[in-house]
C-alpha cells in the first residue's frame, strides 16, 4: 500500500492557528479595537513601567567604574536565571495539556502522522505557551540594557538570537520530565501531583530568594573589602548554567566583544536538547498516552464537609446550603484550584518579612509619622493582593459554572441563590485573610490602636466591595469554554477588573487620608487625639464607597446572569 | 400541558425558531423531530428556561417558564444533549445536590436516590467521582437526576446516545410508565424507530417551523403517502431523499 506523505509541521499546527486567527477576527468584528487599544496601552504602561526603573538603574551602575558593568552582568544572569525557574515550571505543567489531555491527541494520533511531527508540534506548542509571557517581559529588560550600553541597532536581534534557545530548553526539558512522570502516574494524577509540586517548589524559590535578601548586593558596605565583593561579582553563579551564557554573550556584545562561545554553547545545547527529547518521546508517548487515559481517582467520601459546613450552615433553606456545600467540594477536589493556595502562603510570608524588615524605627518622632504612613499605605497594597487573590479564586466562579448552567437554569434555583452562594464562599475566606495580612502588619509595625482600628474595618470593607468586582466582572466576562480556572483572570476581563480595584483603592485611600491626616497632625503636634466631625465625614463616605460598590456590582453581575444564554 | 406560543428565537439575523406554537397535552409521549440545525435543541432550551425566546412564551401546567420561573422550573425535568456535569462530585453527591435545587433532602431524597441508582445500575459506582463515569454512565446520572424530584413534565434532548441496549429499553419502559401515571413527555430524538415506536404525537421541524404534526397516522393521511415508515414520511418531508451515489462517496476502499 502506497505510503501516505507526510503533512508539514505547520498543516499539524493548522487548527490551533486558524482558530487563533479566528478569535482575532470574531474580536474584532464585535468591536473589539477598543478592547486591544486597553490592552495595548496597559502593556506598553507596563513596559515603560519595567524599562524606566531598570534604565534608571542601569544608568547609576555604568556611572560606576570596573564594579557597574559587572554589577548589570550580575542582576542580568540572576533575572535569567528567574526565567529558566518559571519556565521549566510552566513548561512541565503546559506540556500535560498539550500533551496527553489536548482535545485534538485522539484526532491526531489516530491519523498517519509520524512520532516526530506530532513531537514537534506538540513541542512548539508548548514553547509557545508557557514562554510569551517571560519573552513580553523580556523585552524592556533587554531594551533598556541596549540603551543604556549602547548596543546599537543589531543589539536587538542577536538579543533574540541568544535568548530563543534559552525558552527551547525548559520546553525540552519540562516535555521530557512530564513524560516520564506520565509514564509513572494516570496524567490526571500526574496533573494534581505536579501542580502542587512546582507551586511548592516556586513558593520555596521565593521564599528562598526572598530570605537571601538580593538587596544586600547593591549595598558593598556588607563586605569585608571591595576586591571580596568584585569577586563576587566576577564569579558566575554556575559555568554549566543557560542563564550565564545567555548573560555572558549579551555582556559581551555591549562591551563592543562578539563572543561566539556562549551562542555556540546555547544553539548546540538547544538542539541536542531536542533530539534526545524527540528520541525520549519516540520512547516513551504511546505508553504514557495510554496511561493517561486512566481515571484519577476512585471513591471519595463527603460526609466531612457535609458535617461541618452542612451543620453549620444549618440554617439556610436547602438550595442554598447545597451550593455552598458543592462549591467547597469542588474547590478543594481540583487540585489545580487549591494548589496555588501554598504560593499564596509563600507570597503572604514575603510580604510580612517585606514589613518586618523595613527600617523604621529609628526615633521617635519620624518613627511615628513613618509607621502611620506605611500602616496607612500598607492598606492600598492589602487592597491589591486581595483583588489578585480575588482575580484568582472569586473572578472565574461564573465562568466555571457556564458548562453547567443547563441544570441550575432548568431547575427552580434563584440565580440569587447563586450568586450569593458565590459570593460568600469568596469572601469568607478573602476576608479572614485580609484581616489576618492587615493585623499582623499592624502588629509588626506597632501601630497605635488607632490606625488598628481604621486598618481592619477598611479592609473588611475593601474585601467585601473587592469580592463583589471580582464576581460582577467574572459575570460580565465569562469565559465558559475555558476548562482550566487558572487561565481566566488573565483574560482581557480579568484586566478590567483589577483596572476597576485599582481605582477603587486610590478612591477610598485618597478618602481615607483626610481623616488619618487629621489624626497624625494631632499627634505631631502633641495636641489630643479627638474623633472630630469631620473625621467622621470621611470615614462615612469610605464605608458608603465600599457599601455602593458591592451592591452595584452585585446588582450587575445578578442581571448580568439573567440575560445570559447557554 | 406543555405549551408552546409563537415561540420565535433569533441568534442575530439567524432565524433558529421561526414563531412555533403546539401543544403537548398531559399524559402524553410526544416526539420532536427534524435534520440538523433544525431548532429542536434551541426549541427544547427554551422550554427548559435556559434561553430567553425573542417572542412568544411557554407554559408548563399553565405558569410562564420566563415569568413565574420557579413554579415552571419545579414541575419539569430537563435531559440534554451534552450531559455536562460536575466531574469532582459523586453520582450520589450530584443527586443530592440535584435535589437540593428543587429544595428536596431528607431520608425520602436518600431513599429515591438509592433506588434510582439501582435502576440505572450505578450502585456500585455511587461513591466514585464523575469524571470516572463513562459517557453511557453520565447519560443514566443525568436521566436520574431529572427524575430525583418526581417531575410532572420531562423535556428530553436525544436521550438514547450512549446508552447500551439494555438502558435503551429501561428508559423507553420508564417514559411509557410515566406517562401512563400521567406524566407528560417531550421528546427530541434522531432515532426514528424508537420515535415511531413510543410516541403518541409527533412534531417535525425544519429550518425552525413546524412543517407537520399530528400521530404517524395523521402525517401519512395529510402527506397521502400510504403506509410509508416514519423515516420515509420524515425524508420525504425534511427534503432527504436525494441519496447520493453511495459508491461515489465510499470511492474503492470499501470494496477493497
Amino acid at each position: 500500500m502506497r505510503v501516505p506523505p507526510q503533512p508539514s509541521l505547520w498543516r499539524v499546527l493548522e487548527p490551533k492557528w486558524r482558530t487563533a486567527l479566528q478569535r482575532i477576527r470574531e474580536e474584532r468584528s464585535r468591536g473589539g479595537s477598543g478592547k486591544l487599544l486597553i490592552l495595548i496601552l496597559v502593556g506598553v504602561g507596563f513596559w515603560i513601567g519595567v524599562f524606566g526603573v531598570l534604565y534608571r538603574i542601569l544608568k547609576y551602575f555604568r556611572g560606576v567604574e570596573d564594579v557597574g558593568p559587572l554589577l548589570a552582568g550580575k542582576i542580568l544572569g540572576v533575572v535569567l536565571l528567574a526565567f529558566v525557574g518559571i519556565l521549566v515550571l510552566s513548561n512541565v505543567i503546559t506540556a500535560l495539556s498539550s500533551f496527553f489531555l489536548a482535545k485534538d491527541l485522539d484526532l491526531l494520533i489516530a491519523a498517519p502522522v509520524d512520532w516526530l511531527r506530532i513531537y514537534l508540534a506538540k513541542l512548539s506548542e508548548t514553547l509557545l505557551h508557557s514562554s510569551w509571557m517571560v519573552a513580553l517581559m523580556a523585552v524592556p529588560i533587554f531594551a533598556a540594557y541596549g540603551v543604556v550600553f549602547r548596543g546599537g541597532v543589531l543589539f536587538m536581534p542577536y538579543a533574540v538570537l541568544a535568548v530563543f534557545p534559552l525558552l527551547v530548553l525548559p520546553a525540552v526539558g519540562g516535555s521530557a520530565l512530564t513524560l516520564a512522570l506520565v509514564n509513572i502516574f494516570p496524567a490526571r494524577r500526574t496533573r494534581d501531583l505536579l501542580s502542587i509540586v512546582a507551586l511548592g517548589a516556586a513558593g520555596g524559590l521565593i521564599l528562598l530568594f526572598r530570605l537571601i535578601r538580593p538587596e544586600r548586593l547593591a549595598s558593598p558596605e556588607g563586605f569585608r573589602n571591595l576586591l571580596d565583593f568584585i569577586a563576587v561579582l566576577r564569579t558566575p553563579t554556575s559555568p554549566y548554567l543557560p542563564s550565564e551564557w545567555v548573560s555572558q554573550a549579551i555582556m559581551e556584545f555591549l562591551r563592543g566583544k562578539v563572543d561566539l562561545m556562549p551562542l555556540a554553547l546555547l544553539w548546540s545545547t538547544a538542539a541536542a536538547f531536542v533530539t534526545l527529547g524527540a528520541l525520549l518521546h519516540r520512547r516513551l508517548f504511546a505508553p504514557g498516552f495510554t496511561k493517561a487515559q486512566e481515571a484519577a481517582e476512585r471513591f471519595v467520601r463527603g460526609g466531612w464537609w457535609r458535617l461541618t459546613v452542612g451543620t453549620m450552615l444549618g440554617f439556610l433553606p436547602v438550595a442554598k446550603r447545597e451550593f455552598v456545600i458543592k462549591d467547597i467540594k469542588l474547590f478543594f477536589r481540583d487540585t489545580t484550584q487549591w494548589s496555588q493556595l501554598i504560593l499564596l502562603a509563600v507570597l503572604v510570608l514575603v510580604y510580612l518579612f517585606n514589613i518586618k524588615t523595613l527600617p523604621l524605627h529609628r526615633g521617635e518622632a519620624v518613627g511615628f509619622f513613618y509607621v502611620t504612613l506605611v500602616s496607612f499605605l500598607n492598606l492600598g497594597l492589602a487592597g491589591f493582593v486581595l483583588a489578585a487573590i480575588a482575580a484568582r479564586f472569586i473572578f472565574p466562579a461564573v465562568s466555571l459554572e457556564g458548562r453547567h448552567m443547563w441544570l441550575l437554569r432548568s431547575s427552580p434555583l434563584d440565580l440569587g441563590a447563586l450568586l450569593w452562594s458565590k459570593y460568600w464562599v469568596g469572601t469568607v475566606p478573602l476576608l479572614a485573610l485580609a484581616l489576618l495580612l492587615t493585623g499582623l502588619t499592624n502588629v509588626l509595625l506597632e501601630v497605635r490602636p488607632f490606625m488598628m482600628a481604621v486598618g481592619l474595618v477598611t479592609i473588611a470593607g475593601l474585601t467585601f466591595a473587592i469580592a463583589a468586582l471580582a464576581l460582577a466582572f467574572g459575570a460580565l466576562y465569562p469565559q465558559f469554554e475555558t476548562e482550566n480556572a487558572a487561565q481566566i483572570p488573565t483574560s482581557f476581563g480579568g484586566l478590567v477588573y483589577m483596572m476597576a480595584t485599582i481605582a477603587l483603592l486610590a478612591a477610598v485611600i485618597f478618602v481615607l487620608w483626610q481623616a488619618v491626616y487629621q489624626y497624625v497632625r494631632s499627634v505631631y503636634l502633641g495636641r489630643p487625639m479627638v474623633v472630630e466631625a469631620s473625621m467622621l465625614v470621611w470615614f462615612a463616605v469610605a464605608a458608603a464607597l465600599c457599601a455602593a460598590v458591592t451592591a452595584a456590582s452585585l446588582w450587575v453581575g445578578l442581571r448580568r446572569m439573567e440575560r445570559m444564554e447557554f | 400541558m406543555i405549551r408552546l406560543e409563537n415561540l420565535t428565537k433569533h441568534y442575530g439575523s439567524f432565524v433558529a425558531v421561526d414563531d412555533i406554537s403546539l401543544e403537548v397535552p398531559r399524559g402524553a409521549l410526544y416526539g420532536f423531530l427534524g435534520p440538523n440545525g433544525a431548532g429542536k435543541t434551541t426549541t427544547l432550551r427554551i422550554i427548559a428556561g435556559i434561553l430567553r425566546p425573542t417572542h412568544g412564551r411557554v407554559l408548563l401546567g399553565g405558569d410562564d417558564v420566563h415569568q413565574q420561573p420557579i413554579a415552571a422550573k419545579t414541575r419539569l425535568g430537563f435531559i440534554p444533549d451534552r450531559p455536562f456535569v460536575y466531574d469532582k462530585l459523586t453520582g450520589a453527591e450530584f443527586l443530592r445536590f440535584v435535589a437540593a435545587l428543587y429544595g428536596q433532602e431528607g431520608d425520602a431524597i436518600e431513599g429515591r436516590i438509592t433506588e434510582l441508582l439501582e435502576v440505572f445500575e450505578l450502585t456500585t459506582w455511587k461513591d466514585e467521582l464523575v469524571e470516572a463515569y463513562s459517557h453511557g454512565m453520565r447519560q443514566k446520572l443525568i436521566i436520574s437526576s431529572a427524575l430525583i424530584h418526581r417531575p410532572q413534565y420531562i423535556v428530553v434532548d436525544e436521550p438514547m446516545v450512549g446508552l447500551d441496549p439494555k438502558a435503551a429499553r429501561l428508559l423507553k419502559d420508564i417514559f411509557r410508565q410515566f406517562v401512563t401515571r400521567g406524566g407528560t413527555v417531550l421528546l427530541s430524538t434522531h432515532t426514528l424507530e424508537v420515535a415511531e415506536a413510543m410516541c403518541d404525537r409527533i412534531a417535525i421541524i425544519q429550518q425552525g417551523k413546524i412543517v407537520a404534526e399530528g400521530t404517524v397516522n395523521d402525517l401519512r393521511q395529510q402527506h397521502r403517502a400510504g403506509d410509508a415508515s416514519l423515516e420515509e414520511l420524515f425524508l420525504k418531508l425534511t427534503g432527504g431523499a436525494h441519496v447520493r451515489e453511495l459508491a461515489e462517496v465510499l470511492g474503492d476502499g470499501a470494496a477493497a
